[in-house]
């Protein structure tokens, strides 16, 4: 079903999108899939030895399922600009759970957009990602 | 505390192919379930010339092609005292396999807070395909965790 400008509204909820449970074995591939190879993410030894409790999820695996979010929602070709802060650290075994809302109708370089605002959270209720994105609306 | 001369700082531009078996296992890692992230006849039937790169796939072209400058390690950064902060990306055009996409990044500030506990490093990429036409540009805070 193609999303209108027309048929959304200010307030209006994305369809929600939440990801499997992260366990070592996702973390190992996003570190071979995305070229990030920083040890803190998958050697338990190196991310005690730098302080950390233990591994930790890549901030940019989470942003990958909110951009999941976006893309369920519209084809990618509509997004003119997103971001997010990492608010906290996204332990292993949670699920990430993505949702969004149209906070704002507007026009801008000739078209109709939306101003989304995006969170990415634990099903532990911890709050891991914030941000905001502008998508283009037919 | 880091050395504020770094800003400005630009990286050679670099050059990487998006290659097609690592879009596949990018999907997959990322329990990508949309068909036109890996499977390219499910691509064209959307309209696409064959698999595209996902929103956050420049972020990871720009790992594939490191920083030749290593800004991090002359300011002393340590990979295991790193965290992002906050990332950004304003699309120009799609990025599909067989591209190849030249990175440039600046490094556009640096700040601390916390009286010091935590630096802040600003960067700033450019990318542009092989024609020469800018596909997006990104930018990322990386935060440097002290003492």
């Amino acid at each position: 079903m193609t999303i209108t400008y027309d048929s959304v509204s200010v307030g209006d909820a994305l369809p929600p999108h939440t990801s499997a449970p992260i366990s070592r074995h996702t973390l190992a591939l996003y570190c071979g899939a995305s070229g990030d190879h920083n040890p803190i993410h998958v050697d338990s030894d190196f991310a005690r030895s730098s302080g950390m409790p233990d591994v930790f999820a890549h901030g940019m695996l989470s942003m990958a399922f909110l951009a999941q979010l976006l893309t369920k929602w519209v084809p990618q070709e509509q997004i003119r600009h997103w971001g997010v802060r990492f608010t906290s650290i996204t332990p292993v075994q949670v699920k990430v759970q993505c949702t969004g809302k149209v906070i704002e109708k507007f026009e801008a370089d000739g078209e109709r957009r939306v101003r989304l605002e995006i969170t990415a959270a634990t099903d532990k209720g911890q709050q891991t990602l914030a941000g905001d994105a502008i998508v283009a609306l037919p | 505390m880091l050395d504020p001369s770094f800003i400005g700082t630009v990286t050679k531009p670099r050059a990487v192919e998006v290659e097609k078996g690592q879009l596949r296992f990018f999907a997959n890692a990322t329990g990508e379930t949309n068909p036109i992230y890996f499977d390219e006849t499910a691509a064209k039937a959307a309209g696409h010339p064959t698999l595209p790169a996902p929103p956050t796939f420049l972020f990871c072209l720009a790992s594939l092609a490191p920083d030749t400058e290593n800004v991090l390690g002359k300011l002393g950064v340590g990979i295991g005292r790193i965290l992002h902060g906050e990332q950004r990306f304003t699309p120009a055009k799609a990025i599909y396999a067989g591209d190849t996409i030249t990175l440039t990044t600046r490094v556009a500030d640096m700040y601390e807070k916390k009286g010091g506990a935590l630096d802040f490093i600003v960067q700033d990429t450019d990318a542009t395909n092989q024609n020469g036409e800018s596909v997006g540009s990104m930018r990322g805070v990386i935060v440097v965790r002290n003492g």
